[in-house]
């Protein structure tokens, strides 16, 4: 028989406000094994913690239950706090009486008698709990980083100098992201290729990294300290080793017909190409595609003018297997499709265009040189009209409720940028609100409309429509006046909404990691373990987590390599010891168990088992503890019921149903 | 039939397994949402969805429950790859008994709600007493179980 002491928290007034704890306490004291009941303020600090370990030593307590939080919130905490007093610290549960009791129940009387019945269930579940002895797992001292943007470059410099090796695996031929395609960054306008670039060659230079451009993570096993990663390193069609970076095959390929990628689609490219002049590696790769020689079998002629003979058309996607202890996804983000808005003639007029294709013909390196014209017919225009919140925080099903987060203070940067070189460009922000906290934005955003003259007008725009003189009208409403605008612009810029890159949503399955109704990952908990996903070992990085700038999205990458340093200097992890565990007496090896179990944790041996005193040799099912995860697939497979979960088993589930049902 | 001392009103007992990784997160961030929902529900955390013997089930409506969700992580988002989609099957087969033997379908359901997922929480638990509040008790297996 336990002996079993019951702690019941407060929670300030955050439990204590709808559940009468006192009530709790007496009717959990009347419960089966129940020696000991109390309550307290707050049990998760110091003194609470201190009563819990007092009353194990004098009651000598065999088991407690902790009415609390979430115990995906304080389990930890308790565990250890039981573990410190000599109690093994899987004896200890947790009733949820706050998020799952007293913060969604309004009446008192109510929330108190599920808080008694929630207890009640745990302490029928400790009853039968047994102590349990975690395993150990190795950890191996190598980082994978998904994705090689801004983020993904932060956080394998942080998790190099460190000391421990990193492999970048970056789909597109070159590393930079998204960041390499923007001209200028807000609020202090530095150039974003000098201020990126230093640190792709940073990244390509450390003896600590390696990268994999051009490449793909195929499949994923294991867990946290020791996962295998299957890379798909796609055929470049170019000796890598060979290639010298001389640029001529680009520039005698005759198909160029190929929109660019790296520009948005706004020029062409040829078929064997680098995304950029300072992409990394400085490898070009042939798009199978639009090549004339895999399209006809003709032509060669990259392979002719190359000196170095690096052309290799016969090269095949490799695959290849490697070992990690720890992964940062840095998956990064588009601009959402504009299919669905049709009111913006973004599919009608060259000269809608969005912001992120504004950047390009921004950019001395863009389809335009540097020089702002339409693309449609050159011209220099003289009025350009900035839409905000194109499919950001947007009610209905074309859009993303979210707010995208950079796109107010980037269209104030834009704005100011084509005021300061062109002072005779009208630039009119149409938005509904602007949104600006973060150091100096604000600032930024007054002297966009105070020193250059941006004419901000709250409201939105309904239609823009194409006109036979190839302007556009803007048609919109200014809610400040509360009046209908019309005014001809001859280009329309659209603050366009950014979601999770689309790979993330196949990667998260192969980590599984949650991911959210956005598909932006989920993190473990949204203030204190921000960067860390709920899965063990895997680490957020950038906007795969949610929007953010580039000072945040840094910052970010940099906690995320620390999580991700913290696991890699450990030796050893503790194991989950929640296992599955065959009865030798029920078993009778028939393989059901190891056919379900995801992680192939179950083997079988023969043994020679003592069965009420008939001895025999049989194939008994074994459990790999290193292996299990705990999910208990097998438990429920298993035809005899031989199979059952530490923690999580058969006789305390019952338990607990029962005295929910009581 | 369990009804409510003071008022005489039907109060149905609800319990709700959660796997711990997407539901039972699902259920914290409904909480921490104040996102109300009835209190007729509890929640039963399990590791996974597969977790769930059909016996724990039998054993729940045994005991008086009224309806019993089990709630589990998006089919292909589950944290252990392909737990609830042995959950799905074995619920699906378990669910058409139940029916057949009394217990009705709006007695019971499977739900998929994300970690993220607080609001579809609370919905579907409101939803889900209000279908059983709409049935009233489970008298049809009380009547099949062998009473003195």
């Amino acid at each position: 028989m336990q002996r079993i002491g019951v702690f019941v928290c407060h929670c300030g007034s955050n439990i204590a406000a709808t559940v009468d704890v006192k009530k709790v306490v007496e009717m959990a004291a009347r419960e089966p094994g129940v020696v000991h009941a109390e309550d307290y303020q707050y049990m998760c600090s110091e003194a609470g913690q201190a009563k819990i370990a007092a009353a194990i030593a004098e009651k000598k307590l065999t088991g407690i239950v902790v009415c609390s939080c979430s115990p995906r919130m304080h389990e930890a905490t308790f565990r250890k706090c039981a573990e410190r007093a000599g109690l093994n610290p899987y004896m200890v549960e947790i009733a949820n009486i706050r998020e799952h009791c007293s913060w969604i129940h309004k009446n008192m009387e109510e929330a108190t008698e599920k808080a008694v019945i929630l207890a009640r269930a745990a302490i029928a579940k400790v009853n039968l709990n047994a102590p349990l002895k975690p395993g150990e797992s190795r950890v191996t001292k190598r980082a994978l980083v998904i994705g090689g943007g801004i983020a993904g470059i932060q956080s394998a410099l942080d998790i190099a100098d460190a000391g421990y090796e990193v492999d970048i695996v970056e789909k597109t031929p070159s590393i930079g992201g998204r960041m390499a395609q923007l001209d200028k960054t807000f609020p202090t306008l530095d150039c974003s290729a000098c201020i990126l670039t230093p640190k792709m060659v940073e990244a390509a230079a450390h003896e600590k990294i390696n990268i994999y451009t051009y490449s793909e993570v195929e499949k994923i096993s294991g867990f946290v300290g020791d996962f295998t990663v299957d890379i798909r390193k796609k055929a470049r069609s170019i000796d890598a080793n060979k290639c010298t970076g001389c640029g001529a095959c680009q520039e005698k390929c005759p198909s160029k017909k190929s929109l660019s990628e790296f520009n948005r689609g706004l020029n062409t490219r040829s078929a064997i190409y680098t995304p950029f002049a300072q992409a990394i590696p400085n490898v070009p790769v042939i798009d199978r595609e639009a090549c004339i020689k895999f399209k006809t079998g003709k032509c060669g002629i990259c392979s002719k003018v190359c000196a170095a003979g690096a052309v290799d058309y016969e090269q095949k996607d490799e695959i290849f297997t490697e070992k990690y202890g720890a992964i940062v996804v840095a998956t990064g983000f588009d601009t959402i499709k504009l299919d669905k808005y049709d009111e913006y003639a973004y599919n009608q007029s060259k000269d809608v265009i969005t912001s992120l294709e504004l950047e390009r013909v921004m950019n001395a390196a863009g389809p335009t040189k540097g020089h702002l014209e339409r693309l449609s017919d050159g011209k220099h225009p003289e009025h350009i009209v900035f839409v905000q919140c194109v499919g950001s925080r947007c009610s209905d099903e074309r859009g993303k409720p979210y707010c995208s987060k950079i796109c107010c203070m980037y269209t104030a940067k834009h704005a100011m940028l084509i005021r300061d070189k062109y002072p005779d460009v009208k630039v009119t922000v149409f938005y509904i609100d602007v949104r600006t906290p973060g150091k100096n934005f604000d600032e930024f955003y007054r002297r966009a409309v105070e020193e250059y003259g941006v004419n901000y007008i709250k409201g939105q725009v309904g239609k823009v429509a194409p006109q036979p003189d190839g302007s556009l009208l803007v048609q919109a409403s200014d809610l400040l006046d509360n009046k209908q605008i019309k005014m001809k612009a001859d280009m329309v810029v659209l603050a366009t909404a950014i979601e999770p890159d689309p790979s993330v949503r196949p990667l998260a399955t192969m980590l599984t990691a949650s991911i959210d109704t956005n598909n932006f990952l989920t993190e473990a908990h949204p203030k204190l373990r921000p960067v860390e996903s709920p899965t063990a070992g895997i680490f957020l990085s950038g906007v795969c987590q949610g929007p953010k700038d580039i000072p945040e999205t840094v910052a970010q990458a940099g906690a995320a390599a620390v999580k991700a340093i913290g696991l890699l200097a450990k030796d050893k992890l503790t194991t989950n010891p929640c296992t599955a565990k065959a009865d030798e007496l029920l078993c009778n090896g028939c393989s059901t168990c190891a056919n379900v179990c995801p992680y192939g944790a179950i083997s079988y041996e023969v043994k020679l088992i003592n069965d009420h005193g008939v001895r025999e040799d049989r194939r008994i099912a074994v459990v790999n503890n290193a292996l299990c995860q705990g999910c208990g697939a097998c438990t429920v497979a298993c035809p005899s019921g031989a199979m059952d979960l530490q923690g999580f088993s058969n006789r305390q589930i019952i338990a607990e149903v029962d005295a929910i049902c009581r | 039939m369990p009804l409510n001392e003071k008022t005489g009103e039907f109060t149905p007992k609800i319990v709700a397994f959660c796997c711990n990784w997407c539901s039972y997160a699902g259920a914290d961030l409904a909480g921490s949402s104040r996102l109300a929902y009835p209190a007729e529900v509890k929640i039963i955390r399990v590791p996974c969805s597969c977790r769930v013997n059909p016996m724990f089930i039998l054993r729940a409506f045994e005991k008086g429950a009224d309806g019993v969700i089990l709630c589990g992580c998006h089919p292909g988002d589950c944290h252990y790859s392909t737990g609830n989609y042995y959950a799905r099957r074995r619920m699906t087969l378990l669910f058409s008994m139940l029916d057949y033997i009394g217990v009705e379908k709006g007695r019971t359901r499977v739900e998929w709600v994300s970690a993220a997922e607080g609001v579809k929480f609370s919905t579907t638990m409101n939803e889900f007493a209000a279908k059983i509040h709409e049935l009233g008790p489970n008298v049809r297996l009380e009547d099949l179980r062998c009473k003195n």
